[in-house]
């Protein structure tokens, strides 16, 4: 029997490991149940979004578009869609089951977050990389002229911090003391082409992002005791005049020992028996779809 | 004699600054931003008024369709302003992905469109943008011709829920449809009934093809001068009807005769009720430097020319 969870601020790390576990299940069987998707990034960015959304996020699984006094997430490097469709369903925005129609056809979970499906949970459509930072601004803002002050989050990929709009919308929201933000950089030093240090290095990407007037916090993406105290010190951090950028260091295929730390997994689905393999490593811990 | 005249002349641009800062006074949740052209797009007066609704985004923008897109999410209603160059083709995926695909309110107004930007050149000069807006699904496309219908379509579009391109210029043209008009999105306007041809024309175009129908009338030619102000959605009806009745078309337009209205119109009587064609438009090339008005004879564009093409297009019935 499978299940959702709600949002609970006093989880355990006990608790959200058991969910990211199911979580990965989900993204593994996902990708293999229509033999395409991005596996890597998706597992290992698992435990942060499984940390937003039973942990820190004020948001509702009724879903409202607006989000009037939500907190709002926007997903920038949306080819880890699995991931978010998963923690999305886990949370009650819409029936588990659905993941079983991921990438097919006349699905609303479609290859990259899209809203013409009206699916509950996405608030635009993210896939081109590079636009996610300035949308989430853009909601930073409207939520400051409307007096509210809930966090806008967003996340972003390290090779994806190649894209020049990254970069104007950085300068922006420090210029505009966008202070109601908190962004996210999934540094797992890998793209599609293999080591981003070898495709275009991100040099000192902690002296880029405070040269350019944002506050910096760093964490281990794959270990909640280090992930849950960096985010909620980021919450802490802001409405201070400035955004606030979490550096969150992760292995692409986290939990999956053939998966990890390599760019192959990208965008590749597991075959059958690299399914059962993977699923021999994650417990079943709320049921499969 | 036509029965339009003119008492004034005046940039459709600034039509748009006046609807904007009516909007302004009128809905709280119409919000401006602007790449570095507040001048340009004729938006001081609503910085001026409403501070905290006007934003000022550098020169960035991709950013700035981004955080529009943003903005609109929570009810804003953002308009954003910069040239038509970098309203579309610079900016042409953030539109499609983030407001387009992502059915986002957000009005992208766009100001010295076409070769009537003049000297500044070919470089600036887009003539591809009516194209380009109108491929995307979700789009609304307006390109207003004069102060007037620009302002009342500005106004128009703040209660036009989804993505609109809103495309006007830089030169002072004619002012010759009436003062607060109520704009209809996708409705087009007879300004001329007529037997013999139909004139659709968009724009800076609409003019000299009201200019062209005194010089037909002359000639005992009756022409049926229609301006469609919307480019997408095409008012087919109204199209048809004036076609079935006149049975061949001339197109005006300030653009690449690739993708614009002409194409539009010749894609819906292909299918529906074909007839003989002339297209006035840019005939693909670029633009270069030089005053408007020499650009606009040196491009095709002119009221002659628009003349011109309805003896041609006579002859084909």
């Amino acid at each position: 029997m499978s299940q959702t969870v709600e949002k609970n601020p006093t989880a355990t790390i006990a608790e959200l490991q058991k969910i990211s576990s199911q979580v990965r299940r989900d993204i593994v069987r996902m990708v293999h149940g229509c033999q395409s998707g991005h596996p890597g990034g998706s597992l290992g960015c698992t435990d942060f979004l499984v940390a937003l959304y039973f942990y820190i996020l004020n948001h509702q699984s009724d879903f409202k578009m607006k989000g009037e006094g939500e907190d709002m997430f926007f997903l920038s490097n949306g080819h880890i869609s699995p991931l978010w469709y998963s923690v999305l369903a886990r949370s009650g925005y819409f029936p588990i089951h659905e993941l079983a129609t991921f990438r097919k056809l006349d699905s609303r979970l479609q290859g990259h977050p899209a809203t013409e499906e009206n699916l509950p949970g996405i608030r635009i459509a993210s896939g081109s990389l590079g636009q996610g930072l300035s949308v989430g601004i853009g909601a930073a803002l409207s939520k400051k002229l409307s007096k509210d002050t809930s966090k806008i989050f967003v996340l972003m990929g390290d090779g994806e911090l190649q894209e020049g709009q990254i970069w104007e919308a950085a300068m922006y929201a420090a210029h505009n003391e966008v202070d109601n933000l908190i962004a996210t950089v999934d540094y797992n030093g890998q793209q599609i082409d293999g080591p981003v240090d070898e495709i275009m290095s991100l040099k000192n990407i902690k002296a880029k992002w405070e040269a350019f007037g944002w506050d910096v916090v760093e964490c281990n993406g794959n270990d909640f005791e280090s992930l849950l105290p960096a985010l909620d010190e980021a919450i802490a951090r802001s409405g201070n005049g400035k955004p606030i950028l979490n550096i969150m260091t992760t292995e692409m295929g986290y939990g999956v020992d053939f998966m990890v730390g390599t760019h192959k997994w990208h965008g590749i689905p597991p075959n059958d028996e690299q399914l059962s393999l993977a699923l021999g490593q994650l417990e079943e811990t709320l049921g499969d779809y | 004699m036509t029965k339009y005249t003119f008492t004034e002349k005046q940039d459709t641009r600034s039509g748009f600054g006046a609807g904007l800062l009516e909007l302004g006074h009128k809905n709280p949740n119409v919000v401006a931003l602007c790449a570095d052209l507040t001048g340009s797009l004729k938006m001081g007066d609503f910085k001026k008024e409403f501070p905290e609704r006007f934003f000022q985004v550098g020169i960035a923008e991709a950013n700035m369709m981004g955080l529009a897109a943003g903005m609109s999410i929570g009810g804003l209603i953002p308009f954003t302003g910069t040239f038509a160059n970098f309203s579309t083709g610079r900016v042409y995926d953030q539109i499609r992905q983030s407001i387009a695909y992502s059915e986002k309110n957000v009005k992208i107004c766009a100001s010295h469109a076409g070769v009537t930007l003049g000297e500044d050149g070919a470089t600036h000069q887009i003539l591809e943008d009516l194209g380009m807006m109108r491929m995307l699904p979700n789009m609304t496309v307006i390109n207003p011709c004069d102060y007037n219908q620009t302002k009342a379509a500005t106004i128009a579009i703040a209660n036009y829920e989804g993505p609109v391109y809103l495309r006007f210029g830089r030169p002072k043209v004619p002012i010759f449809t009436p003062e607060n008009q109520v704009f209809e999105v996708g409705k087009a306007i007879n300004f001329t009934e007529g037997h013999d041809v139909s004139i659709f024309a968009t724009g800076h175009l609409l003019w000299h093809a009201i200019e062209a129908e005194a010089m037909l009338a002359d000639r005992g030619i009756s022409a049926e001068v229609i301006n469609i102000h919307t480019i997408k959605p095409l008012d087919e009806t109204s199209v048809l009807k004036s076609v079935s009745k006149t049975k061949c078309v001339v197109t005006a337009e300030e653009h690449q005769l690739n993708g614009g209205l002409g194409d539009s119109i010749a894609q819906l009587l292909g299918r529906n009720q074909p007839a003989p064609i002339e297209m006035v438009g840019v005939d693909d090339r670029f633009g270069e430097s030089g005053k408007p008005a020499e650009l606009m004879e040196k491009y095709g564009l002119s009221t002659g020319d628009i003349f011109e093409a309805v003896l041609r297009v006579l002859k084909r019935k």
